[in-house]
């Protein structure tokens, strides 16, 4: 018998069925302002930045977040209006690698954002790019409209489109618990979180 | 040497544990952060219970139907370009994983910490096979640059202070200043990355475990923090993943439970930095060659037991290691596993079908293991439940305690034997009561051989001076 049959097998018999009971709470606020203020609160305990900005004014805040920053990457269909007042050299995919490792910072969208745990979620889809290009550069600004906020964890997976595609977490810029159990920022993502939030 | 096996037993290891000062003052300082944390973040969800008992009950329904939901995400996993392979035990999990990293033309692998990794002992396995296993999550950095054990499920390098990691630091790793290296955490992290950057822009395979796999979809969940793990899941060409086959969960909405449970369990966080979910290859996007090893090693066995089985849900947060006062003050290694702690109690002797049969006593069972798990695994019932088995498999050989506890049942059978017995011992016990009244106790610190064995780490209480009966006959007068 081949490893396979034998597990499934052996792992017969584990026990009956057991209901699942889902008293836990799926949905938190819906009321805007209140989701903006969670999300915010969340982002700045995780020591990301936010940055509130009329949609007029867009790329006027992106360009000074960006000040630092000589060379930008951008996912394929980001918006023109995001790197109107970039002054900065915008690179455009294909990158290799090396070329973001070499590239200041990157600029993308997500597919929504959870206010209860500070949460954006990068699913591939649109003004997103691959997972590589919010991943190598060591800067991350990351655009958020108030129409993507949900409340709750819950409420965040039943959102997404597919399921199926490659889905990012991010919480705040990177980090690790690793000496002394305290949280220190910065490890191999990006060392620098900026959230705009277009309101 | 197998990684879920000490070369000692339980008492032995930690007696030594114990006595190093600077191991207890890590831990101590460790465990006290990270339980003022999850107190905080768990503090703050009001629906705590309820998720608890919905994570729990997933995980039990999971074991009841594994091989339907294993088959249902082979297919889902398969049809989305995974290759799926299947593992009886350690050897052929390496082996599997060794001739896929040799097909993929590579002699290094950079790794994201997977506790089903240690457990099967891949890296010496890979070393064997003349590959280079790279740990990148920063603890099992500091572990393997020390040439070290794991000591923690989360952090494996929770015994070390960052005194002891800078110096670590400034000798073994390369391309290191140590003039310039301070203990700052935030410095240590520095060095890190830079140590690792090149790796991860340079490697072709990737090893990783994960936490979460969906039967549905066929799709792997892997929680981190620090973004090796997304280097390691994206950047290069094969990705190789060894996933236990208890790690199921039915459907993708569940995961909405277990990404509440385990962040705040785990690190305390609301949520842990970076979370990555892959389906099979996606074009354009992540590694051509995605594979997912299952594996057994001794969970079906596990499965086997009706109250054992419950270490199996298991999600390894290590919540349970934080709070337990027995690994606060001995530290992982005096548990001989990779899995140490409450959880490592329960679930090493099941695995490896009571190797170690000293781990189930390594419990106070003061229960806080049990209220602090996510998923609300029974551990005092199951250490209970070990112990015991564990005396019945060894029924039948002769042994001190077996013979004291039959002479015992022998005199307690009779009411005129055990009176008899009770004043016996009233009497052989007088000179110690007096000898204990004039030290101000009512205990007895040391008896003779053969019942030191007793005595050695706890006071034997003094038979009092008159029995109940007694009492009540002289105070009451024969009714």
């Amino acid at each position: 018998m081949g490893a396979r049959e034998e597990i499934l097998t052996r792992l017969t018999g584990g026990g009956v069925r057991v209901a699942v009971p889902r008293a836990y709470r799926q949905r938190g606020t819906t009321d805007p302002q209140l989701l903006v203020e969670l999300l915010t609160d969340r982002l700045l305990d995780y020591r990301a930045g936010v940055h509130p900005s009329p949609p007029g004014a867009l790329g006027a805040t992106i360009a000074a977040l960006l000040a630092g920053a000589a060379t930008l990457a951008i996912p394929p269909d980001a918006p023109d209006d995001w790197l109107r007042d970039y002054p900065g050299e915008v690179r455009h995919e294909p990158l290799s690698v090396a070329d973001l490792d070499a590239t200041d910072a990157v600029l993308t969208g997500c597919a929504l954002a959870i206010a209860e745990t500070g949460t954006l979620v990068l699913d591939a889809g649109p003004t997103q790019g691959r997972r590589a290009l919010s991943l190598v550069p060591d800067h991350h600004v990351c655009v958020v409209h108030t129409g993507q906020i949900v409340a709750s964890v819950p409420e965040g997976l039943h959102r997404l489109a597919d399921p199926r595609r490659p889905l990012t977490l991010i919480s705040g810029p990177s980090a690790t618990s690793d000496i002394e159990l305290n949280r220190v920022e910065g490890v191999h993502g990006p060392r620098r979180l900026d959230v705009v939030l277009v309101i | 040497m197998n990684p879920l096996v000490g070369d000692q037993p339980f008492p032995v290891a930690a007696r030594a544990a114990v006595r190093d000062e600077q191991l207890r003052a890590n831990l101590e300082h460790a465990t006290r952060t990270i339980r003022a944390k999850r107190a905080q973040v768990v503090s703050e969800v009001d629906d705590w219970e309820a998720l608890r008992e919905a994570g729990s009950a997933l995980k039990a329904d999971v074991l009841a139907r594994l091989p339907e939901l294993l088959v249902q995400f082979e297919t889902a996993a398969t049809a989305a370009g995974a290759q799926v392979h299947w593992a009886r035990d350690a050897g052929e999990a390496c082996a599997l994983v060794a001739g896929l990293v040799h097909a993929a033309g590579a002699d290094e692998v950079v790794k994201v910490k997977s506790m089903a990794t240690q457990e099967i002992g891949l890296n010496e396995a890979l070393a064997e096979a003349g590959i280079r296993a790279v740990e990148t999550d920063l603890a099992e950095l500091i572990v393997q640059l020390a040439d070290d054990r794991p000591s923690h499920i989360l952090v494996p390098a929770i015994h070390y202070n960052r005194r002891q990691i800078r110096e670590l630091f400034a000798t073994r790793m390369s391309g290191v200043d140590p003039a310039t290296l301070t203990d700052e955490p935030v410095v240590l992290a520095e060095a890190a990355r830079r140590y690792l950057r090149e790796k991860f822009l340079s490697a072709t395979v990737a090893v990783s475990g994960a936490n979460f796999a969906v039967a549905e979809t066929g799709t792997l969940v892997v929680l981190e923090s620090e973004g090796n793990g997304r280097m390691c899941l994206t950047l290069p060409e094969t990705l190789i993943s060894v996933v236990g086959v208890e790690k199921l969960v039915p459907t993708f909405a569940d995961l909405e439970v277990f990404l509440q449970l385990l962040p705040r369990s785990s690190t305390g966080e609301r949520m842990n930095p970076y979370t990555s979910m892959w389906t099979g290859v996606t074009p354009g996007d992540g590694p051509r060659q995605v594979h997912v090893v299952l594996v057994d090693n001794g969970r079906s066995d596990t499965l086997a037991d009706p109250v054992g089985r419950q270490a199996l849900w298991c999600i390894r947060c290590s919540a349970c290691l934080n709070v337990c006062p027995v690994y606060e003050r001995v530290g992982g290694h005096a548990y001989g596993s990779v899995y140490p702690g409450p959880i490592g109690a329960i679930l090493s002797p099941q695995l490896t079908g009571g190797a170690d049969r000293s781990l189930p006593y390594a419990s106070t069972l003061c229960g806080a293991c049990y209220d602090v798990c996510p998923v609300r695994i029974n551990i005092p019932e199951v250490l209970v439940h070990l112990r015991q088995s564990g005396v019945d498999a060894e029924r039948g050989h002769r042994s001190a305690e077996r013979t004291a506890m039959r002479t015992l049942g022998w005199v307690m059978r009779d009411r005129r034997r055990y009176a008899a017995a009770l004043r016996a011992a009233r009497a052989g016990a007088a000179p110690l009561r007096v000898a204990a009244r004039l030290r101000g106790r009512s205990t007895v610190r040391r008896l003779p051989w053969p019942l030191s064995g007793w005595t050695a780490s706890r006071d034997a209480p003094l038979p009092a001076p008159e029995s109940f009966r007694d009492w009540w006959a002289r105070s009451h007068g024969r009714a």
